[in-house]
C-alpha cells in the first residue's frame, strides 16, 4: 500500500503551498493541546517547589495556595537538622564510583561486542535489563551479610552496577555499530596494534556516546532507591532512602519533605537542561533499529 | 616493529602480543565476570532458595523441599493471586494510556515548530525526576484534605475524592501517576521513530486526498510498528517491576489492606519484613516466568509480522 503511495510523488514545489492553506487549524489546535501538555508535566513539580518555600501552617491553608510569605525555613531543618550534606555527598559518591566502574568495564566489551558480533554474550548482558532486582537481593543480601559488607560504600557501587553496566554495554554497542571499520583499519596499516587502534582512535570518536552513557548511569545511580533501602546503612544511606525521615507513622513534615524532594531532584534537572541531547539520544538508542 | 620481531620479548611485549591476538575475550572478560558473579549465580541461588524452608536468620540453616513453596504459592489466593492482578491491571492499564498518549504527544511534536526546545525540555523533566521523591511530591497534592487536587475538584462542584488513602482508589491513582512519569518515555522512543522517516509517504498520501487518520493509521503507524513495539517491551517490563512510587506513596506491604501489593512490593515484603527467603524466592521465580512469557508474547508477534 505505502509503495503504491511512494511512486506517485508529486513535484515538491507543489507540498508546502498545500500544507499552508489546509493546516492551518490544525496549528491552533496544536498550540492548544502542546500548552495542556507542558502544564500537566510542569504544574506538580512547580506545586512541590512552592509547598517547599512555605510554612507548615501554610501548607494547611488553601487560601495561601499562591500567595504566601517564602521561607527558606525548610531547607534549614533539611541541611541542620536532618544532615542532609551527608547524604548528598553519599548519593553523590555511589553515582560517580558506578558510572566509572561500569564505563571501565562496560566500554571495551562493548566495542568487542559490536566489533566482534558476540550476540550471545551480548544478550546474556542485556537480560540484565529484565531481571526484577529483588531476585538479585535476596542472594546479595545473604552474602553479604555473611561477609559482613553490607552498609558499606562497596556493595552499594556494586549493586547500581547491576544497573548502569547493562546500560553502558546497550548504549555503547548501538555506538560502536555506527562508527565507520575504515579509521581503525587505516591505523593497522599504520603501524598501530588493534588495541592501540581501538586506544587511539576509536576511543576519541566515541566521546560523545561515552558521555551520554555516563549521565545516564549517574541518574539512573542517583534515582535508584530499592538496593539503597537494604543495603545501605547509617552512614551510607542516599538521598531516596534519606527522604523517609520526614515521614513519620503520627504526622508528615510535609515543608521539609517538599524541601527534601526538591533537593533531590534539582541537581538532575539541571543536568537534563544541558544535556537534554545525550539524554534523549541514550534513552532511545536502538530503539528504531527493532 | 616487524624489525624488533626477531629479538627477544620484553614481558610487556609479549603480554600486549598475547592481549591483541585476544583482544575479542580481553576487552569482554571483565563484564562478563561481573555479570556472572554479580547477576547470573545470584539468580542461579534465587532458584536454589525457592527449592528451600529458608527463613529468618541470614545465617540460619535452610532445608531442601522441593516444589513445596510452589504448591503453597500458588494456592495462595489471599495475597500472591491479588498480587497477580494488580501486577497486571496496573501495567496494563498504565500501558496501555502511555502508549496511546505517547503517541499523540509524539505525533503533535513531529513537524517542527517555534519553542520546540522549550516543549521537549518540559516532557524530559518528570522523566528524570528521582521516582521516591515524586511519589512523595503527588502524595502531597493528592492529600485529601490539604492537596491541591482536591481544591481543584472543588472549583468544579465535584466532591474531595480519597486518592492514595482509599482502598479502591489508590492503586488506579498510582496508575495515574506512573502515566504522568513515563509518558515521556514512550513519546521520546516514538518521536525516535517517526523523525527517521522520510516525508514522502506520508505528503504522496496527502495529494491522494487521503485525511489525517487515514494517512496515520495506513501509512505513518505501519512504518514505525517496530519502534511501537520497543516501546511496548521497554516500558512494559519496567511498568511490570515498578516498586518505588509504590513504596514511597503507600509503605510497606502495599498499604494497611495490601491495597497496592503489586508482585515485586510482595516478594519484597516477603524477603525483608518478613525474611521469608525461600518463599519469596518462589515469587520472584513466578514473576521472572511471568515478564519472560510476556517478552515471548511480543517478539515472536514481531519476528511473524518480519518475515
Amino acid at each position: 500500500m505505502t509503495s503504491t503511495l511512494a511512486r506517485e510523488t508529486p513535484a515538491p514545489v507543489m507540498a508546502p503551498m498545500h500544507r499552508k492553506t489546509k493546516v492551518r487549524p490544525y496549528s491552533v489546535f496544536r498550540v492548544v493541546a502542546l500548552t495542556v501538555i507542558v502544564l500537566t508535566f510542569i504544574a506538580p513539580l512547580v506545586w512541590m517547589f512552592l509547598a517547599s518555600l512555605k510554612t507548615n501552617v501554610d501548607i494547611y491553608d488553601s487560601s495561601k495556595a499562591f500567595i504566601f510569605t517564602p521561607t527558606l525555613d525548610n531547607y534549614d531543618t533539611v541541611f541542620g537538622r536532618a544532615n542532609y550534606f551527608t547524604y548528598i555527598l553519599n548519593s553523590f559518591w555511589i553515582g560517580f564510583a558506578s558510572t566509572g566502574l561500569s564505563l571501565l568495564l562496560g566500554v571495551p566489551a562493548a566495542y568487542s561486542m559490536s566489533r566482534y558480533v558476540m550476540k550471545k554474550s551480548a544478550a546474556v548482558v542485556l537480560l540484565a535489563r529484565i531481571i526484577p532486582g529483588v531476585s538479585l537481593l535476596v542472594p546479595w543480601y545473604i552474602i553479604f551479610s555473611n561477609l559482613r559488607l553490607v552498609g558499606g560504600f562497596e556493595v552499594l557501587i556494586l549493586s547500581h552496577m547491576f544497573v548502569s553496566l547493562p546500560l553502558v554495554v546497550y548504549i555503547m554497542m548501538s555506538f560502536f555499530d555506527s562508527l565507520p571499520l575504515e579509521l581503525e583499519e587505516q591505523a593497522q596499516v599504520d603501524g598501530l596494534t588493534p588495541i592501540g587502534a581501538f586506544l587511539r582512535i576509536s576511543l576519541p570518536l566515541a566521546v560523545p556516546g561515552i558521555a551520554t552513557a555516563a549521565i545516564l548511569s549517574f541518574i539512573f545511580s542517583w534515582n535508584n532507591f530499592m538496593f539503597a533501602l537494604v543495603l545501605s546503612g547509617a552512614e551510607t544511606k542516599t538521598l531516596p532512602v534519606a527522604i523517609f525521615d520526614f515521614v513519620a507513622y503520627a504526622s508528615i513534615d510535609w515543608g521539609g519533605l517538599m524541601a527534601a524532594a526538591v533537593i533531590i531532584t534539582v541537581p538532575i534537572m539541571v543536568i537534563a537542561l544541558f544535556t537534554q541531547k545525550y539524554i534523549v539520544s541514550g534513552l532511545t538508542a536502538g530503539a528504531t533499529k527493532g | 616493529m616487524s624489525a624488533v620481531a626477531d629479538q627477544k620479548q620484553s614481558p610487556v611485549e609479549s603480554f600486549s602480543r598475547w592481549a591483541n591476538k585476544h583482544r575479542k575475550w580481553v576487552f569482554a572478560a571483565p563484564s562478563m565476570i561481573f555479570v556472572s558473579l554479580l547477576i547470573a549465580f545470584p539468580v542461579g541461588w534465587t532458584l536454589y532458595l525457592s527449592l528451600t524452608d529458608a527463613r529468618g536468620s541470614v545465617r540460619a540453616d535452610s532445608d531442601f523441599i522441593g516444589l513445596e513453596n510452589y504448591a503453597d504459592v500458588l494456592t495462595d489466593f489471599d495475597r500472591f493471586w491479588p498480587a497477580v492482578g494488580r501486577t497486571v491491571y496496573f501495567t496494563g492499564g498504565a500501558l496501555l494510556l502511555e502508549l496511546v498518549l505517547g503517541m499523540i504527544i509524539a505525533l503533535l511534536l513531529w513537524r517542527p515548530f517555534r519553542g520546540e526546545k522549550w516543549v521537549r525540555i518540559a516532557i524530559l523533566l518528570p522523566l528524570v525526576a528521582t521516582p521516591v521523591a515524586v511519589g512523595m511530591m503527588w502524595r502531597l497534592i493528592l492529600e485529601p484534605n490539604i492537596g491541591f487536587a482536591n481544591q481543584m475538584l472543588s472549583w468544579f462542584g465535584i466532591p474531595a475524592q480519597p486518592f492514595l488513602s482509599g482502598q479502591n482508589t489508590a492503586l488506579t491513582t498510582l496508575m495515574f501517576i506512573d502515566v504522568w512519569q513515563w509518558t515521556p518515555m514512550v513519546v521520546l522512543i516514538l518521536l525516535a521513530g517517526l523523525t527517521s522517516l522520510s516525508d514522502e509517504p506520508d505528503e504522496a498520501a496527502r495529494m491522494d486526498g487521503a485525511n489525517g487518520w487515514q494517512r496515520f493509521w495506513f501509512v505513518t503507524f505501519p512504518l514505525i510498528r517496530t519502534t511501537f513495539i520497543t516501546a511496548i517491551l521497554l516500558r512494559g517490563i519496567d511498568a511490570l517491576k515498578t516498586f518505588d512510587i509504590l513504596y514511597a506513596t503507600k509503605g510497606k506491604g502495599g498499604g494497611s489492606f495490601h491495597e497496592v501489593e503489586t508482585l515485586n512490593v510482595y516478594a519484597y515484603g516477603l524477603s525483608f519484613d518478613y525474611n521469608k527467603y525461600g518463599e519469596s524466592s518462589t515469587v520472584l521465580i513466578v514473576f521472572f516466568m511471568l515478564i519472560i512469557g510476556c517478552i515471548w508474547l511480543l517478539t515472536a508477534r514481531r519476528k511473524k509480522d518480519n518475515s
